[in-house]
């Protein structure tokens, strides 16, 4: 009974305002994609520009053209946008000196992301599509990248070669195959054309396990462009049993402070189904559990 | 000019939303608290002024109901400012000197509960350039933060630690409305709201009513033991556009606190009317207030922050440490418009 009564209320004025000769010259112009800024009686340009400068003199009236870009001289990141605001995305707010002029205005910058705003930073003026004689004539300022677009795009048909075919033919089936000079007896896997000890074709196949010597590793924790994989993560060199060389790969299924230099790995395989002529069947290579081996039986393939 | 004082200090505890009250129930209380506290009532008051804004009930002319919760009848000596309480404090400190009274009842209320008012304060900025875009309270301060950083003059570690202060400060505020231990490492790792304002980097919204009573010259001897002298009283605006001010300084407030006279001796309380916590460390440097001045032991604007209110119960906070003896001189201060655009200065001293 004693409940407070609520309701909803809406409360709007639909005014409209006169603009006089200079918010409205430089709100019209707007319309023609026309930016201006006004000359204060001691020399200086202020856009948006003002009936009276700070002193309380009159601007003289006489309007400069201005290119329609600026600097970034503070901003706000919004990540999720009010109602009203110039953006249903996120967006910052900035107080932006457009070139040429000696005071600052208030506008949005679409930036996507708010890592790319900085104070300093350049930014040019994007026009509305759709304009009425207001400051959202102007739709938003955007970023000026300090940098040209420069792709290159070739396209190629590439093939591995005779040895690296055998190699990854291999793989497809589940097997490392590495070429071996019969008179060195040297196992390159990968296989070569060559033993670069001797030069003599590597003009063998033989097949080496999947198991070997993590003989070294390293663990990156930093982020980089392109960069598949969460850091951190451990990358390791795995002289297979039966190889003279290692291959690089993934080494996971062990905590990071037990990988060392030793540590007998073996390949994690794919599910047979899902192999093609690609290293990528092996996910990574994980401890077999054995003993490590001694430094003097791998420090030759350091 | 003549020696004028404050006298009593009366409020409603600052919380999120007092539902059930409209202007004239919100006054009434604190009107005549203030008044009962020095054993006077209406009809002993020669000037009546308010502060408050029609914008946040929504309702224009909100401020003349507000006048039924005094008793109006033989009609009243009133005045009315769209501002904080604290500038209609002002206007009632100019009337006493006219000399012909010697009492003035000061009040304002603010229910922020009721609309959005991020957005409602958006009507403070240029209508030509800034409202159409929607620059909401929040985001408008943002930029003053950043700017803040920039220049190198404080991190979002500093903001952190002005609200760890004041909201601790609160703890022993009974009228405080967000107050405690809060960590600062926990508070950095806040989401933005407009970056680099987090949502502890902002201030509450409360509902609340406040009321002074002025006293001059020997009228206010007899009213208490002590009465809270107002020494130095001074307000100055900078313009109005975001653009054509540096952000990072507040010269309106150094200029209002040189004419108060806030250097002219030890400041052992300052009330700084700071909504956001980068705005007190502006304010403390245009005051030139150091380490040894306690500021906001109340817990300020960030623990309670009732618009427009706020400013006139830093005064009352402010005048209450005098009143009782805890400060011999005190500063009040209260800002108004955006980003610290008017600033009210005044020196409050016990003898």
């Amino acid at each position: 009974m004693n409940e407070i009564l609520s309701a909803p209320y809406v409360l709007e004025y639909t005014y409209t305002r006169s603009t006089g000769p200079v918010v409205g010259r430089f709100l019209e112009n707007l319309r023609y994609e026309v930016l201006e800024g006004v000359k204060t009686a001691d020399g200086r340009v202020l856009c948006p520009p003002l009936e009276y400068d700070e002193e309380g003199e009159p601007t003289t009236g006489e309007f400069v053209p201005l290119r329609p870009s600026g600097t970034v001289k503070s901003w706000s990141w919004v990540q999720e946008p009010r109602k009203g605001h110039p953006f249903d995305r996120p967006f910052a707010w900035a107080l932006i000196q457009i070139d040429g002029t000696d005071n600052a205005m208030v506008h949005a910058v679409d930036a996507g992301k708010a890592k790319r705003m900085k104070t300093g930073m350049r930014v040019r003026l994007r026009w509305a599509d759709e304009k009425n004689g207001t400051i959202r004539d102007i739709a938003c300022f955007e970023p000026i990248a300090p940098f040209l677009p420069g792709p290159v795009h070739l396209e190629y048909d590439v093939n591995p070669g005779k040895h690296y075919t055998a190699y990854l033919r291999g793989l497809q089936e589940g097997k490392f195959i590495g070429g071996r000079d019969p008179e060195a007896g040297k196992v390159y896997v990968p296989p070569r054309g060559a033993d670069p000890m001797t030069g003599n074709p590597t003009s063998e196949y033989v097949e080496v396990a999947d198991v070997g010597v993590l003989t070294t590793f390293t663990i990156i924790r930093i982020p980089f462009e392109g960069q598949k994989l969460t850091p951190p993560y451990c990358f390791g060199a795995i002289v297979l049993d039966g190889a003279d060389t290692p291959i690089y790969h993934l080494i996971s299924g062990v905590p990071h402070d037990d990988i060392r230099m030793g540590m007998r790995v073996k390949a994690k395989w794919k599910p047979q189904d899902e192999w093609e002529t690609s290293l990528e069947n092996i996910l990574y290579f994980e401890p077999t559990g054995e003993p490590d081996a001694p430094f003097d039986s791998y420090k030759e393939h350091l | 000019m003549r020696d004028v004082a404050i006298v009593s200090f009366s409020q409603l505890p600052s919380v999120k939303a007092i539902e059930a009250a409209d202007e004239p129930e919100l006054v009434q209380p604190v009107t005549s608290d203030a008044m009962k506290q020095v054993g006077l009532t209406q009809d002993d008051i020669g000037f009546t002024c308010s502060g408050s804004t029609d914008y946040l009930p929504g309702r224009p002319f909100s401020f003349v109901a507000a006048v039924d919760g005094l008793k109006a009848w033989p009609p009243l000596r009133e005045s009315h400012v769209e501002m904080d309480g604290a500038f209609a404090l002002y206007e009632a400190w100019v009337r006493l000197m006219h000399g012909d009274i010697d009492t003035a009842l000061v009040f304002s209320f603010g229910k922020s509960s009721l609309g959005p008012v991020p957005d409602v304060l958006n009507l403070q900025n240029d209508p030509y350039y800034v409202q159409p875009l929607g620059l909401d309270s929040i985001s408008a301060a943002a930029l003053q933060a950043q700017a803040m950083i920039d220049a190198r003059k404080a991190t979002e570690r500093d903001f952190a630690e002005v609200v760890a202060r004041n909201r601790k400060s609160a703890a022993d505020n009974p009228n405080a409305q967000i107050k405690g231990d809060f960590s600062v490492d926990e508070m950095l790792q806040e989401p933005y709201i407009s970056s680099p304002l987090r949502k502890s980097f902002c201030p509450p919204l409360s509902d609340s009513a406040a009321a002074i009573v002025l006293a001059a010259g020997d009228a206010a001897k007899k009213l208490v033991n002590r009465p809270a002298w107002i020494r130095g009283f001074d307000h100055r605006t900078e313009p109005h556009a975001l653009g054509q001010r540096d952000l990072t300084t507040s010269p309106s407030t150094k200029l209002a606190a040189e004419k108060a006279g806030v250097g002219q001796g030890k400041v052992d309380v300052a009330e700084l009317h700071a909504p956001f916590a980068h705005q007190e460390i502006i304010l403390r440097e245009a005051m030139g207030l150091g380490d040894g001045v306690s500021v906001n032991p109340s817990g300020g604007a960030l623990a309670a922050n009732s618009l427009m209110t706020a400013g006139l119960i830093r005064f009352g906070e402010a005048a209450n440490r005098v009143l009782s003896g805890d400060a011999d001189r005190a500063v009040a201060h209260t800002t108004n418009g955006v980003c610290l655009q008017h600033n009210l200065v005044a020196v409050l001293e016990g003898e």
